[in-house]
């Protein structure tokens, strides 16, 4: 459970990066970070796990103040996936690469050897074990990287950017993975500006713009507003700039999947028969 | 990262910012050739007193002022060593005078070479040093090793910063742990540092590949250093300051403080 | 006329084990706009260094195949060449920036080359206006904003004035907002000025409207080469896995249950058009 409240942080170079944010994540919830680029997306999760703590109000996760604890301590309850792997990798093996954060954290051998396994098989890494993470591709380095955050099992994961310079079916893949974790009791929250994987998802959104949320719900409901999606400067989904064409025909707008959009169009049609 | 704050360069404008950086170079070094010249603590003090005009008009005195706190371990250092070394033996001070009065001297003629320079990187934004470099006859090489180099220290900051606190997000706790620990706490952060900024100079060479670098042994600039009426002035200066100095050290006997103080 | 011509291309970086790219046979006309796509390791950015020389000067390996640019062949050019002929531009924007100040990064390729100072000038301010940054010329790279940075590329690319420019997934750092900035800038450089653009991206929904041929590879070879329409409703590319724009993929949910459109649309705004017509009715 993760509590903020009136929450402000400024930068030491003067740059105000959050003025006021409150909200309220519980566990087992699956949320959605959105806004444009310096929105303050990043430097909210950020306060998470204590890596920024507010300059004004205050971080609470599971009743204890951020500013109470270490970021250690922190990390083994918030596991945060940065958006470039290649800023955490620097082990000989990958093996080592997950093993790191359970010694860290002060895991037995017994234990972390079985973590360790586990992790690997879970992100299909398993044939990869005592080979160079340096070695491996862009989207094989980005798994090592999740596995290295799941290994310690941490009951928030966090995801910075998850989906940048991937494709379509490694989007797809990810996508399932996130359901999968959060229907196994994780709480996910997921930094994103790409709107078309949130209408996939269909997750909680926040939508943030100018260091405020300027909107906090269901991701249907926000995405298919034109205001709120004018405000925070963000691109409706391809589906919802259809639909917002068409309202003059009495179309509904509130429409972000395809599979949705088949069916209300083929039920208007009907409609149009009789 | 405060450190780094000092390269992000504002665009200042003063007659000593205004000034070609070749010629304040040869301003600088023509203190450098005086300050060595002299063991004389008043002559010494002459020298350091000259540049607090070019500070006060410059508009660099906090920046000066910081630069000389942060000179005064090594200007301390200095004056015990040769007040020791006076003290051992007297006899081998130039001069005669007493072992105080030169251990002032040696420790202000320090003084004087380390801030002449600091005007000079105070007063010189980075990219009008890599002009200057760039018409010198300095092979363009290094002109651009150094102007890519001063342009990416932000950015390398910042990319420190990210990877520290992506490994801290893993547990990683720096401060803990004994001498030898703590250093190779560090090892997380400095490979995928090294690692990264090799990658990105692989990217750099093949955006630098794909715009001509190479194309011809004689590149033109957009840009062309003009000397002003300030700039022959500065020189003007110099050379007055040069024969001034040659001149009182040979032809002008100088008075000591260990001479006018009674005995 | 053919402005890019290869036949049987194929490439294997030094220390490979098979080649990334494999009989690639592949023209491109004068001025047209091509959206080369295709699943993560496909082949795309192989291809789009050849264009340019950097494979295989720069990067050694074996190069086997005909490939003519612009009517020169590439592999017997020296990249500095070519580089007056096709412009690269790169995925991150950080790192194509050297200068300290936004003027000088645009003058770089042309100083360079040794272009005189007067029609340097004169090019950097025009390559500053089309693509609209006038007013950050003096600014530092490191002060500017993703998108900023990127359109300062393009700019220092578009400054030698290359027939041909090749955008190597541009947008993967911006946000969709971001995005649609550069896919504009990049049409009206290929509708105004002509020049011919190869743009690799995943963002179909985003980029789509503006190409008038699209190119899809998978595993180092060309799979669908053709017009937009027939190629994002193909099998083929659901198959292969590409993120084909939702607008086609709605008109291909439509049709399975009977609906037909008047045409295949790629953007929304075709799409809504389309949709009017049979709703209508």
């Amino acid at each position: 459970m993760i509590e903020v409240k009136d929450v402000h942080f400024t930068y030491p170079t003067g740059v105000e990066a959050l003025k006021g944010v409150s909200l309220s994540i519980r566990n087992g919830e699956f949320v959605a970070i959105m806004g444009q680029n310096g929105a303050g997306k990043t430097t909210l999760v950020k306060q998470f796990n204590g890596l920024l703590k507010p300059t004004k109000g205050e971080v609470l996760v599971d009743g204890v103040s951020t500013r109470d604890i270490s970021i250690a301590q922190l990390a083994r309850k918030v596991g945060f996936v940065f958006q470039n792997p290649d800023h955490q990798l620097f082990s000989e093996t990958v093996e080592e690469e997950i093993a790191f954060a359970l010694r860290n954290f002060g895991f037995k051998e017994n234990t972390l050897k079985r973590r360790v396994t586990w992790a690997l098989n879970l992100l299909g890494l398993t044939e990869y074990r005592k080979t160079s993470p340096f070695m491996l591709s862009g989207g094989e380095r980005k798994r090592v990287a999740l596995a290295s955050v799941l290994a310690w099992n941490p009951k928030v994961i966090i995801l910075d950017e998850p989906t940048i310079g991937q494709d379509h079916r490694q989007k797809e893949i990810l996508r399932q993975f996130i359901v999968q974790m959060n229907a196994q009791g994780k709480t996910v929250v997921i930094v994103t500006h790409d709107v078309e994987f949130v209408a996939e998802c269909s997750p909680r959104v926040v939508l943030m713009a100018q260091g405020q949320i300027v909107a906090d719900g269901d991701a249907k409901r926000i995405l298919t507003d034109p205001d709120i999606t004018l405000r925070a400067a963000i691109v409706p989904p391809q589906i919802t700039q259809i639909f917002l064409g068409l309202t003059d025909l009495g179309l509904p707008t509130n429409v972000i999947d395809v599979s949705e959009a088949t069916k209300v169009l083929l039920e208007y049609l009907e409609g149009g028969k009789r | 990262m405060s450190v780094f704050e000092g390269f992000r360069f504002r665009h200042v404008s003063s007659p000593i910012h205004n000034r070609d950086p070749r010629v304040k170079f040869l301003y600088v070094l023509v203190m450098f050739i005086a300050a060595v010249m002299f063991n004389e603590l008043p002559v010494l003090l002459v020298l350091f007193l000259l540049q607090i005009p070019f500070v006060l008009v410059a508009g660099v005195q906090r920046q000066w002022l910081r630069s000389l706190r942060g000179a005064m371990f090594l200007v301390t250092f200095l004056f015990v060593f040769n007040l020791i070394f006076g003290y051992i033996s007297p006899s081998t001070i130039p001069g005669g005078v007493s072992p105080l009065e030169y251990a002032f001297a040696m420790a202000l003629r320090f003084l004087v070479l380390v801030e002449s320079f600091s005007v000079f990187f105070l007063t010189t934004s980075p990219d009008h040093l890599s002009l200057a470099l760039e018409q010198s006859r300095v092979p363009y090489e290094f002109t651009f090793a150094f102007t890519t180099a001063v342009r990416f220290v932000p950015v390398l900051a910042e990319e420190a910063q990210t990877i520290m606190d992506a490994q801290k997000a893993r547990g990683l706790e720096l401060e803990k742990g004994n001498f030898m620990k703590r250093i190779r706490n560090y090892i997380p952060i400095l490979i995928p540092l090294i690692v990264s900024a090799i990658r990105r100079s692989l990217e750099l060479a093949e955006a630098m590949e794909s715009r001509g670098w190479g194309a011809s042994k004689k590149r033109t600039n957009l840009y062309v250093l003009k000397m002003k009426a300030g700039d022959f002035m500065l020189i003007v200066i110099s050379i007055i300051l040069l024969v001034s100095a040659i001149y009182v050290r040979y032809f002008v006997p100088l008075p000591t403080l260990t001479m006018l103080l009674p005995k | 006329m053919a402005i890019i011509e290869t036949e049987n291309l194929t490439y294997t970086y030094p220390g490979a084990t098979k080649p990334s790219i494999r009989d690639v046979s592949l023209t491109i006309e004068k001025g047209e706009f091509v959206i080369l796509t295709g699943p993560s390791g496909c082949g795309k950015t192989t291809l789009c260094r050849c264009f340019n020389g950097l494979i295989p000067h720069f990067y050694a390996g074996q190069l086997e195949g005909e490939l003519t640019v612009a009517r020169l062949k590439v592999a017997e050019r020296p990249i500095y060449e070519m580089a007056q002929r096709v412009g690269l531009v790169f995925q991150n924007p950080e790192n194509q920036l050297f200068a300290l100040s936004v003027e000088k990064d645009v003058a770089f390729g042309l100083e360079n080359i040794g272009v005189p100072r007067d029609e340097m000038r004169k090019r950097v301010d025009w390559a500053l206006q089309t693509t609209g940054i006038q007013e950050l010329r003096e600014r530092a790279p490191h002060e500017l904003s993703g998108g900023q940075q990127q359109r300062v590329a393009i700019a220092c690319v578009l400054a030698m004035q290359p027939d041909i420019m090749v955008f190597d997934e541009p947008t993967s750092f911006l946000d969709p907002l971001g995005a649609q900035k550069i896919f504009e800038v990049i049409n009206e450089l290929n509708k105004k000025l002509g020049v011919t653009v190869i743009l690799v991206e995943h963002r179909l929904d985003l980029a789509s409207k503006y190409a008038d041929h699209v190119v899809i590879m998978d595993e180092g070879k060309i799979v669908l080469n053709g017009k937009p329409r027939e190629i994002f409703n193909s099998e083929a590319a659901r198959l292969i896995g590409v993120g084909i724009p939702k607008a086609t993929r709605l008109w291909q949910l439509l049709q399975e249950n009977g609906i037909q459109l008047e045409g295949v649309p790629t953007s929304s705004e075709e799409a809504a058009r389309l949709l009017r017509e049979v709703l209508k009715a």
